[in-house]
């Protein structure tokens, strides 16, 4: 109670209204981005009890703890779950529609009731995917590779490929409204040059939302109708060519990869700066680079398929723009790094997230490079050393990142400080959990054990168990955050408006926000992290 | 006049943009963006199509010719004509005159669902003669001289055209509610010279939509008229 | 202890000390970069951490460095790109003169037949040494013939031929894993490949056994299926003579020249209207539905054998038979 905290608290969007009816009918960024964090987490626990089922199957060589059947189901499920439902809209949907309008200064997004309805749209596609999979579930892999997904599947794989086509428009509705804001909404002065690294990232992930989720969309309507009508586009049996479907389910899905790290990259330069105290190093070049992903993202999708019967030239020109993509993200990687420097650094929780994103999803993009490199992709091809690599970048990469910015927004948010103690804690457990993980499945996937093998040879167990072991230590670093975050919903010390002391629009204006974001329009007369010229905080608070 | 324009204006602008022509240039950039998802939507149709006329050439022109040319080339014209007078009543709209406006877009509908009736007789036409595919597909390689086409190649010709035609009978259907609501708002009052940006967005809409049937109708009627090759 | 925790894949091929040392140089220039990153970020922040180091110097960026970053990582990636594509090169280039195996992938088991004709399920047996080449294709879905220990893989589909070949180096049992995921038993498509020693390879061949070998199925079934009614061998058929045209380029009807490799023959059977071979007419049906895979194969085959040079037959109606010799 250090902090002058005022006894009457003023209105804001959290308090405006109440009932179930003023956030069901809202039209406020900020309460849309809090019904998406409620969907979402519920989505990750279950996406991520799967995940436990997986591991705990996993302990042993034998398929002993569930049928093979079910095995199948459920790293297709947590597949589907993670990315459709959790991983895509977790950064954009959620920090994303909070932020971005108070960080351009604006009083919402572009289109309120377009956000609105995208929420629904992502709940209706969420509760369909979700029938499917309380029906019987589905069992082809996230992948819907064909023909297994339109002619030998028995299982309701219509459903979920219905499920991911409404949801795919949640998400095109929500890149759309990104981009149109960040064009058209800034507040005066607020040039591109000035404008936080977060909206350039989350721009650029809007961008492919935008331009490939309608591609994912059709081939999966095409799927369905292949799967209703019989129709042969995909089946050879019916003339059908297998391989179109994995060009253009890879054509958005690899771009998709984008979608998900981006915007996390996004939130890494916002908090790197904040707690280093100084201006990004190397503005233009991290904005560039991330439109530099989006554009070259479109270019690599076929190296998901350099053993599937491409031609060797067409192999050789993935593996090259795969090479090209990579060095925009260790361009970012070198320049947090260089941010570091003759800063002036403090440990708070979300930097924690923030040192461990970018250890992890160097080692994520630097195996990424493996990949890429066609002699040795086909050696680890489809091996769990492929599942370690893109966990590396998505869990290691975007699930720190978004742990490290809900920590760094929650004052913001809800206008209450969590323990920092517990949260420091969970995140140290989360670095440990994650590595324990992960780690030994490169080893196990050099070896050359193919992925989604319910029972494997005994050789591969000591390696699986220390990643059951991990996994367990990872699932406790998740649920304490759910479980302080909550608490502090109630018990939490109140939050000053700047509880970093950091600049950017947001920190601006009260914790929570009023309902229309700033009292006045603000006017931008200063450049992006402008810590120079920040005065150094003289109460520390909260802890 | 120009007191209730500016009334007619004051009311349509929402309240998190700055004036109006913020909120007026807002709205046809995010329709323009939309368009480009709709573009991206229908070109992975496109693409597939691509790819398996080049394998299937022949059973792509024997299903092609299946096809009444007569009623898709009406059909082109009436799309063409319909586009006309939607440019003609958002006109009408920015000169504020919501009754030729109304007018106009009614025209539009009627075209509209002109189209789509025509489009309904073709659609019966192939489901009496078996050309849905599924079960009941039944094709006869129409010239015995080339047994060489296989049906199950002409079954994916008609997958496509079903598939391609039906989202752009689709996306007319969602026109013409579109065109409906516009209608009834203009003769409410809705609109005028200073706010008229939902008339454009429609129009940009209906005119991107008759686009896409401007590159089905070759693709899909006119492929050869040919017997082989 | 290593015995029941290997860290590390078997050698067995001639081409997998390449693929490693490609991996053992990607391994170590990101574990330089892993480490330097970690090392700077740990540096930078003990070093500049508040308590010590209280008001931060603002700067800006600096263009010498960014450009360094940028193309040091591309002039080392186009190193890998390299040395990558090399080894794709020869991975997906079969020496001439290969032990040919045809593989049919089903959910889920692996069939394999030899060209003389023994047939194997979940096992392959091949000798050391010599260079082996796998003609494949599924019967349902798509599978991934991947063995561990020669660092090789390539998916199986249906409805083409999809290849890859291996040298052994090393005798003993290997594993052989399906490793495109192809439904419920997709872990249980596995197998062995087991490298013999030549002499003991050819004791197993004759162990086996065959009934026929594979070019002389393949033109038994021409012969059932009426092939060789319009496939004359004179210039008289309806069909273009078939003695000596595989592996050569053929001129299509209209002016594009392809060769005649294992997935055209399939497609000229499959979907004869695909390719029509020029100065004839497509009058030839079908023969999707009617034929399997393993039939296919044989008819591939003997195809195939058709366009070895025969010293001893005569022309004619009568097709030469392949050559015996290698099981005796």
């Amino acid at each position: 109670m250090a902090t002058a905290v005022q006894t009457v608290e003023r209105e804001n969007y959290l308090n405006s209204d109440y009932g179930i009816k003023s956030w069901l009918l809202t039209t406020d960024h900020k309460r849309i981005a809090l019904l998406y964090l409620v969907s979402i987490t519920a989505m990750f626990w279950i996406g991520g009890f799967f995940a436990m089922l997986i591991r705990l199957e996993l302990l042993t060589p034998a398929g002993d703890l569930v049928s093979s059947d079910t095995y199948n189901k459920l790293f297709t499920m947590h597949g589907i779950i993670m990315v459709f439902f959790f991983l895509i809209p977790s950064v954009p949907a959620t920090l994303g529609n909070f932020l971005i309008p108070l960080m351009v200064g604006a009083k919402d997004l572009a289109f309120p009731r377009v956000n609105l309805l995208s929420w629904y749209i992502y709940m209706v596609g969420a509760i369909t995917a979700l029938t499917a999979m309380v029906m019987g579930g589905v069992d082809t892999g996230w992948t819907f590779y064909t023909p297994f997904s339109t002619t030998y599947s028995n299982t309701h794989v219509m459903g979920a490929a219905i499920g991911i086509f409404i949801t795919g428009f949640s998400s095109i509705l929500t890149g759309l409204n990104f981009i149109v804001t960040i064009h058209r909404m800034r507040a005066p002065g607020m040039t591109w040059r000035r404008l936080p690294l977060f909206c350039w990232a989350n721009y650029a992930a809007a961008l492919i939302m935008v331009l490939g989720t309608p591609v994912v969309a059709i081939t999966l309507l095409l799927v369905a109708l292949e799967r209703a009508f019989n129709i042969g586009i995909f089946n050879p049996q019916l003339g059908g060519d297998p391989l179109l479907f994995q060009h253009l389910f890879w054509f958005y899905s690899h771009p998709a990869v984008y979608i998900m790290i981006l915007p996390g990259m996004g939130v890494i330069n916002e908090i790197v700066t904040c707690f280093s105290r100084k201006r990004v190093f190397g503005y233009e070049f991290v904005a560039l680079a991330s439109i530099a992903i989006a554009v070259l993202g479109f270019l690599v999708w076929a190296h998901h398929m350099f053993v599937a019967g491409i031609s060797v030239y067409a192999a050789l020109v993935f593996s090259l723009l795969s090479y090209l993509v990579a060095i925009p993200s260790a361009v970012k990687v070198f320049n947090w790094t260089a941010t570091l420097y003759k800063g002036s650094i403090r440990y708070e929780t979300p930097m924690l997230y923030a040192f461990g994103f970018i250890g992890l999803f160097t080692v994520g993009g630097l195996t990424g490079v493996f990949l890429a490199s066609l002699g040795v992709d086909v050696h680890v091809h489809d091996t769990y050393f492929v599942v370690a690599h893109f966990h590396y970048v998505m869990v290691g990469g975007m699930v720190m990142a978004y742990m490290a910015g809900l920590h760094f927004w929650w004052p913001k948010i809800t206008g209450r400080m969590y323990p920092e103690a517990w949260a420091k804690l969970s995140a140290l457990l989360v670095f440990v959990g994650f590595n324990t993980t992960f780690l030994p499945l490169f080893i196990v996937g050099y070896m050359g054990l193919p992925r989604r093998y319910h029972a494997y040879p005994p050789e591969f167990q000591v390696l699986n168990v220390l990643s059951t072991a991990g996994a367990s230590i990872l699932a406790v670093g998740y649920v304490l955050p759910m479980i302080y975050f909550l608490w502090s919903l109630r018990y939490g010390e109140p939050a000053p408006p700047n509880p970093w002391n950091a600049v950017g629009l947001e920190w601006m204006t009260p914790s929570p926000p009023p309902t229309h974001n700033f009292d006045e329009t603000p006017i931008v007369t200063w450049e992006a992290y402008d810590y120079e010229h920040q005065p150094q905080e003289e109460v520390t608070v909260g802890h | 006049m120009a007191t209730s324009d500016i009334q007619v204006a004051e009311h349509a602008l929402q309240h998190h943009f700055a004036d109006m022509e913020q909120q007026q240039e807002t709205s046809t950039f995010g329709m323009w963006m939309f368009l480009v998802t709709e573009i991206m939507f229908f070109g992975g149709l496109f693409c597939a199509y691509l790819v398996y006329r080049a394998s299937y050439y022949q059973a792509f022109v024997e299903g092609s010719q299946k096809m009444n040319i007569w009623l898709g080339a009406t059909n082109t014209a009436v799309l063409i004509c319909s586009s006309l007078s939607m440019a003609l009543g958002v006109r009408a709209a920015q000169m504020g005159k919501p009754k030729l406006m109304a007018v106009l877009l009614l025209i539009t509908i009627v075209l509209g669902c002109g189209f789509l009736g025509i489009k309904a007789v073709e659609y019966h036409e192939h489901w009496v003669n078996h050309e849905f595919p599924g079960p009941n597909f039944h094709f006869e390689t129409g010239d015995p001289a080339h047994p060489a086409t296989d049906p199950v190649h002409t079954e994916i010709y008609f997958s496509l055209y079903w598939a391609m035609t039906g989202l752009h009978a689709l996306h007319m259907v969602i026109g013409v509610g579109l065109v409906t609501w516009i209608i009834i708002a203009g003769l409410g009052g809705a609109y005028s010279r200073a706010y008229f940006t939902p008339v454009e967005n429609v129009g940009l809409y209906w005119h991107f939509v008759d686009l896409v049937w401007i590159y089905l109708f070759p693709l899909l009627y006119l492929i050869s008229k040919k017997h082989g090759g | 202890m290593w015995k029941n925790l290997p860290l590390f894949p078997e050698r067995a091929s001639a081409l997998a000390w390449q693929v490693d040392g490609l991996y053992f140089l990607l391994l170590g220039v990101s574990a330089f970069f892993t480490l330097l990153i970690f090392a700077l970020i740990l540096v930078f922040a003990l070093k500049y951490r508040r308590s010590v180091h209280p008001h931060a110097v603002q700067i800006e960026g600096s263009l010498p460095l960014e450009l360094a970053w940028t193309l040091i990582p591309l002039g080392i990636c186009m190193i890998f790109f390299a040395w990558g594509s090399l080894i794709y090169f020869q991975e997906a280039r079969p020496p001439k003169g290969a032990m040919e195996v045809y593989v049919v992938g089903k959910q889920w088991m692996w069939k394999f037949e030899h060209e003389t004709g023994q047939r194997e399920i979940n096992q392959l047996h091949v000798p050391i040494g010599r260079d082996v080449r796998l003609v494949m294709s599924s019967q349902d879905v798509i599978h991934d013939f991947f063995v561990p220990a020669f660092r090789v893989k390539a998916d199986v589909l249906p409805g083409r031929f999809t290849e890859l070949w291996f040298r052994p180096t090393k005798t003993g049992t290997y594993h052989l894993f399906c490793s495109q995921y192809c439904g419920t038993d997709h872990s249980r498509m596995i197998g062995q490949v087991i490298v013999m020693e030549p002499v003991a390879f050819q004791a197993w061949l004759s162990a086996e056994g065959a009934t026929g070998t594979l070019p002389e199925n393949g033109q038994q079934l021409f012969q059932q299926l009426g092939c060789a009614t319009c496939h004359r061998f004179d210039t008289q058929g309806r069909g273009p003579n078939l003695t000596g045209v595989f592996g050569k380029a053929v001129l299509l009807d209209d002016g594009r020249t392809v060769v005649a490799d294992e997935n055209y023959v399939r497609e000229s059977i499959l979907n004869p209207g695909a390719k029509i071979v020029s100065g004839f007419k497509p009058i030839m049906p079908s023969f999707q539905g009617q034929v399997s895979e393993e039939s296919l194969m044989a008819l591939v085959a003997y195809i195939k054998s058709l366009a070895q040079p025969q010293p001893n037959e005569p022309g004619g109606n009568h097709a030469p038979a392949p050559e015996k010799s290698n099981v005796q």
